[in-house]
């Protein structure tokens, strides 16, 4: 029995929720809609009165300015409507939904309490829309079916308490005697994601022990091994054409930090991020962690929980850091695909694109975490395989950063309870995407609920400040089975089952173990803090329970009710995965240059290329992220005359009253990788690096990550590529001199159909952090002030291969841009020079699109015009030709504007770096660009261009 | 008085608590932010404070309705103390968030003290937008801010329910008669100008207001954002100033606590 409230707008107020999901059936073209009216409705279980239902309505959920309500005190009848379609979606029992904690804590403030309440939302469709059309607007427009029920009326929709039941019983998995068949089976049908060698080696080991292994040490042994957790591809040995390599990541990306041996460098590679010194006080720790699968799945929840996971990565960094900014890098299919084009078992890309800002927006803006950076990427191959970036800085006490559980501390759970959702995950993650995925993998997709983990973080905060705790790390992947069993590793652990504290009932002792519910971090306490420890976190209402506590005999034991379930040897568990040996090969693709006839104009060009999804302005994404909250923005996302240009990277004053900030940036292109994965890496650290210079850093103290999603890397050819990009991080970060401290990488992105496999595109994510001095010495991008001089730093080489312009044409290339480290390093040095003197007035990088793009950008950005000449820019002799200067994507090009009253001082400061005063500022809004020919190739004016680059995500 | 005490309220979900207190410190107050728990436990101590600031964030995760969970506890469980602390000329100021629970609490406009007469609902953009306004200060009648400091004021807002609507007209024509709007958006000559300029579609442009004793300030944007000179998005074209425009509201508050306490 339950009874039922709906909310809902009064008809003079038009409903934006309801305009919204027209303008989304419209888009997709499903139907014609005339009017939307959207309801909330709220189920309550348990027996309320007609006055209590009332009061709730009143007092609680309606606003009396703009709202009626509707109470209903038995609502197994809802009668149809005639002027209306009715949709119900409701979340399906078990999915997290916040509000419904929230309601039932508001309801205790009125001293109202009920059972349960559950929310839904009701779509009333004007009736005119045709009848077959609204099962596909439900399905495709209103719910994700994986975690929402839909109900279309006259059906009368069914609510229930999440209650689910299974009873105790301990699971015997039968393995020694099995053949390699029956291993295989075992795996496959327990989605333990574990391969033939690593089966047996586990049936060695309880040969051995002269028993069978039940079914969550079996589970904890996958969720420890699973490439998510161990990396074993790429710390495993390779074969690369012949050569081996043992252990790729320690001999390309940890080798380079180890060579440079950086003093600042504070923790590399084994916390849940790097760590770098940022003052006297304090270090910064950075981590950027993908989130593919889910989100290809449930675009919003995964996404959401992608953000929720790597801000707890930082939380459980070093004691414990507290975020002070986001990055978001997202790679999608063409936002344009024609609905017949999207693969069977794929969602539109759009769809895709909108739920992941949304659920990146909800969770980071509500755990006030200014999301300060990021990038889109567009390729056709990443349809049913999107790559979600999402990234965290973090600022930390300096004594704060080392920490060690201990025997006989206590295991404390805090946060959230617990839940069937996400079981698997860490294993799904390390498995191919394919067309049952959407519907088999529901599981492993979840919702986060941001306040949950923000009053985590706040109580948190003040017990790592009391010293009430030696170790803390978070539930990510691999749930408990992951914290405890990191945690414990050299200790060994006892953990009682049955006290993890659960969202409903009826969780098995396995699932409880590894379910990867959210907001849920774990602390080693010592015995004596016990009772200063619950108090603390029991004040701001957050749960914290006591679950076990760890031991030294290096053993890990679970109980469930008294019973043993599971003892597995720490040592077996973390050092017991047998390496692989897989093979990679890499052999040029033979593409070629193509041919295009010389233009007299290349206004209609650079336009096209201002439109391009990957040039085009991203205002659309950005200004629905909160990137101001804490008020340290000093370089944001947006800059210039109206607040509306591209940045080249953040800047972030994390301490308010100090003038020391930090740098963010990142550089990515999939395309030159089609061409060169070598040449791809170098390019996108180059691209890191020449950001934070344009924003007046340097290159003294900045470090970077490492993030690799690539197809299934079980192949050779798509191992191969991954090789050559970890080779280049290695030569290009030792030239450059800045190490990387933490990385992460996800493999098997592809996805099968049943025609074709779509592997995406090799994408490596390169992000650099930065400490800068003084932030009063920030350059920003836009054009400041007519009659200033534009030079373009660097040298443009013919290197059109993978560039944005031979892609407008239909062509790919082959002279990928290279980086030149030693003058790159010199380039960037000398520039830096400049601006920390104050004598550059704006810079901009020149990535995608190149020059032409930047000047473009500059110029519209400060509302002026620009008058250059290509014969005055660098460039490698051979070039006679107007378009590759114009558009070539040559590394560590920088376009700089300085007052006249500096150009000798600029210019003296340069001297021994290429640069080419092409030409100035001018009042007039007219970007005018002379070709070598002397002759006028574009003269556009700068709105008609902004317009062309504003356009395609005026959404 | 020597140095005014500001108590920032925080609970679940808050998130501007931090910048709030900066800002309260520059201008020379000290500021405390104490947890809704703490002050339910121990109502009395709201009296060792001259101003009680309501910061922004997303209190209950904005469940139900923004700043609604909140509004309900001050409403249902500190009545008397909020209302002796108003009889006290004390201040209370409450930003984004904060505007939205002293609106649906019934501290603003507050003809009849807890009683709700506006709301704040969605912008009819249907979603969150963080971006700089121009405000047009159109009222002396708040101890926070008045006409002769400035004539406009330059300040983000970052937010997905700011639109503030009136119960009826009746409640507009009082605010009006009254002089309690105290920030419209404008844009930068200081003339009404639609979409983006005013992000969320209020009626009348309205801004901020604050209640018939001028001791109560609500406000979407965000003055605690604005505070020093490189927080301002344009500082890298126009130089830096000595503070930023936000800084102002806090300034004059603590001027006014240093005058009466």
């Amino acid at each position: 029995m339950h009874s039922r409230i709906e909310v809902f707008l009064k008809d003079e107020y038009a409903d934006p929720l309801g305009k919204n999901v027209i303008s989304e059936i419209e888009t997709f073209g499903f139907a014609k809609v005339k009017n939307i009216r959207v309801r909330q409705v709220y189920i309550f279980f348990g027996k309320l009165t007609e006055n209590e239902l009332d009061t709730i309505a009143k007092k609680l959920l309606a606003d009396s300015v703009t709202q009626h309500y509707l109470c209903t005190s038995d609502s197994s009848h809802q009668p149809p409507h005639e002027h209306f379609h009715i949709i119900e979606v409701s979340r399906k029992p078990g999915v997290m939904d916040p509000v419904e904690q929230s309601v039932i804590k508001a309801l205790r403030d009125i001293n109202i309490s009920v059972d349960g309440v559950k929310t839904a939302h009701k779509y009333m469709i004007d009736a005119s829309v045709p009848a077959e059309a609204i099962p596909v607007i439900a399905a495709k427009v209103l719910a994700n079916t994986n975690i929402e029920d839909v109900f279309i009326y006259p059906e009368i929709p069914k609510y229930r308490q999440t209650v689910f039941s299974a009873p105790f019983k301990k699971k015997i998995i039968p393995l020694i005697n099995a053949q390699d068949v029956q291993l295989e089976k075992i795996s496959v049908e327990g989605q333990l994601s574990l391969n033939i060698h690593e089966m047996r080696a586990i049936q060695q080991y309880y040969t051995t022990l002269r028993r069978e292994p039940t079914d969550i040490e079996l589970e904890t042994i996958a969720q420890t091994w699973s490439e998510h957790c161990v990396h074993k591809t790429l710390k495993g040995r390779i074969c690369f054409n012949g050569k081996i390599i043992d252990n790729l990541l320690k001999n390309t990306v940890m080798k380079a930090t180890e060579e440079l041996n950086a003093p600042w460098c504070v923790s590399v590679f084994k916390d849940n991020a790097g760590i770098i010194e940022f003052d006297e006080e304090y270090n910064v720790c950075f981590k950027v962690e993908t989130h593919n699968h889910p989100s290809a799945i449930e675009p919003y929840g995964g996404a959401n929980t992608g953000i929720g996971g790597v801000v707890r990565d930082i939380m459980g960094t070093g004691l414990g850091a507290k975020p002070i900014l986001n990055t978001d890098v997202f790679c999608f299919g063409m936002p344009d695909t024609p609905p017949e084009k999207i693969p069977k078992g794929a969602l539109h890309p759009k769809k895709v694109f909108k739920g992941v800002v949304a659920g990146v927006r909800d969770y980071g803006n509500r755990m006030g975490i200014p999301t300060v950076n990021g990038a889109i990427y567009f390729d056709e191959r990443y349809i049913g395989n999107p790559i979600v970036f999402c990234g965290t800085a973090g600022i930390i006490p300096k004594n704060m950063c080392q920490k060690e559980s201990r025997p006989d501390d206590l295991i404390v759970v805090v946060g959230g309870r617990t839940g069937r959702d996400g079981i698997h995950g860490a294993t799904f993650s390390s498995a191919e995407l394919h067309e049952q995925s959407e519907h088999m993998s529901g599981g492993a997709v979840q919702i986060g609920n941001a306040i949950t983990e923000k009053m985590t973080l706040d109580t948190l905060l003040q017990a790592r400040d009391r010293g009430l705790y030696n170790c803390i790390t978070d539930c990510g992947a691999g749930g408990l089975s992951s914290a405890v069993g990191e945690m414990g590793q050299h200790t060994g652990a006892c953990v009682y089952l049955e006290k993890v504290p659960l969202k409903y009932e009826g969780l098995s002792y396995a699932e409880i173990w590894i379910s990867e519910a959210q907001e849920r971090m774990v602390l080693s306490v010592p015995r004596e803090k016990e009772k200063e420890v619950l108090a603390l976190f029991n004040a701001e209402n957050v749960e914290a329970t006591v679950i076990g506590h760890f031991t030294g005999d290096n053993m890990l034991r679970l109980y469930y009710q008294s019973e043993m379930v599971g003892e597995l040897e720490m040592d077996f568990l973390h050092n017991g995965l047998p390496r692989l040996e897989r093979e990679a090969i890499w052999s040029a693709p033979g593409f070629e240059e193509p041919f295009l006839p010389e233009k007299e104009n290349y206004g209609t060009d650079l336009k096209k290329l201002l439109s391009e999804w990957n040039v085009c302005s991203k205002e659309w994404v950005i200004r629905q992220y909160d990137h101001e909250v804490q008020g340290g923005s000093v370089l944001k996302p947006l800059q210039g005359v109206q607040n509306d240009g591209p940045g080249d990277a953040c800047i972030v004053k994390p301490v308010l009253w100090r003038n020391k900030g930090i740098i963010v940036s990142n550089g990515m292109n999939p395309r030159y990788g089609d061409i060169d994965p070598y040449h791809m890496a170098a390019s996108a650290i180059d691209e890191a690096l020449r950001q934070i210079i344009s924003v007046g850093g340097n290159l003294e103290r900045v470090a970077l990550l490492d993030n690799f999603c690539w197809g299934n890397t079980n192949k050779p050819d798509r191992l191969g590529s991954l090789v050559m990009a970890a080779q280049a991080c290695y030569d290009i970060a030792v030239a450059y001199g800045t190490p990387f401290i933490s990385g992460k990488d996800s493999l098997n992105n592809e996805f099968i159909t049943e025609t074709e496999t779509i592997v995406i595109p090799p994408t490596l994510l390169i992000s650099a952090i930065s400490v800068l001095d003084d932030v009063r010495h920030a350059v920003s991008m836009d054009a400041k002030e007519p009659g200033n001089l534009i030079y373009l730093v660097g040298v443009t080489r013919n290197e059109l291969g993978g560039s944005h312009y031979y892609h407008i044409h239909g062509h790919k290339g082959k002279n990928v841009p290279v980086v030149n480290a030693f003058s790159g390093k010199k380039t960037m040095n000398t520039l830096s020079i400049a601006t920390a003197r104050g004598i550059v007035r704006s810079c901009h990088d020149c990535s995608e699109g190149g020059l032409a793009v930047a000047a473009a950008e500059m110029a519209f950005a400060g509302g002026y015009g620009m008058e250059l000449d290509l014969s005055q820019a660098v460039v490698e002799s051979e070039i006679t030709r107007n378009d590759t200067i114009l558009f070539s994507e040559s590394n560590t090009r920088f376009l700089v504007e300085v007052k006249p009253e500096h150009k000798i001082e600029f210019e003296a400061v340069m001297k021994d770096v290429s640069h080419g005063l092409l030409g100035k500022i001018r009042q007039e809004p007219c970007l005018k660009i002379i070709g070598l020919n002397n002759t006028t190739i574009i003269e556009e004016d700068i709105y008609a261009l902004k317009e062309a680059w504003q356009s395609p995500l005026r959404w | 008085m020597k140095t005014p005490k500001v108590l920032v309220l925080r609970t679940a979900g808050t998130n501007c608590d931090n910048e709030t207190k900066y800002a309260f410190e520059k201008a020379g107050a000290k500021a405390e932010v104490i947890h809704i728990n703490a002050l339910l436990s121990n109502k009395k101590i709201l009296e060792n404070y001259q101003l009680l600031a309501l910061p922004g964030g997303f209190t209950y995760g904005d469940d139900v309705a923004a700043g609604k969970i909140l509004a309900n506890q001050i409403k249902y469980h500190l009545e008397d103390e909020i209302k002796n602390f108003i009889d006290a000329k004390k201040l209370i100021l409450g930003i984004c968030n904060g505007f939205q629970v002293l609106v649906r609490a019934g501290l603003l406009p507050s003809f009849e003290r807890f009683h709700q007469e506006a709301t704040l609902t969605h912008n009819d953009s249907n979603k969150f937008e963080d971006r700089w306004v121009y405000l047009k200060i159109c009222a002396d009648t708040s101890y926070f801010i008045r006409r002769e400091h400035a004539p406009i004021l330059y300040l983000p807002v970052a937010h997905g329910e700011g639109k503030f609507l009136a119960k009826d007209k009746d409640v507009l024509d009082k605010m009006v008669k009254n002089c309690q709007i105290v920030f419209q958006y404008v844009d930068k000559n200081g003339e009404d100008a639609g979409y983006p300029m005013n992000p969320n579609g209020s009626v009348l442009n309205i801004a901020g207001i604050c209640d018939q004793t001028g001791q109560i300030l609500g406000m979407m944007p965000h003055p605690e954002r604005n505070v020093d000179p490189t927080q301002q998005p344009c500082w890298t074209r126009q130089g830096l100033k000595d503070s930023g425009d936000g800084f102002l509201i806090f300034k004059n508050a603590v001027q006014y606590m240093k005058e009466i306490f």
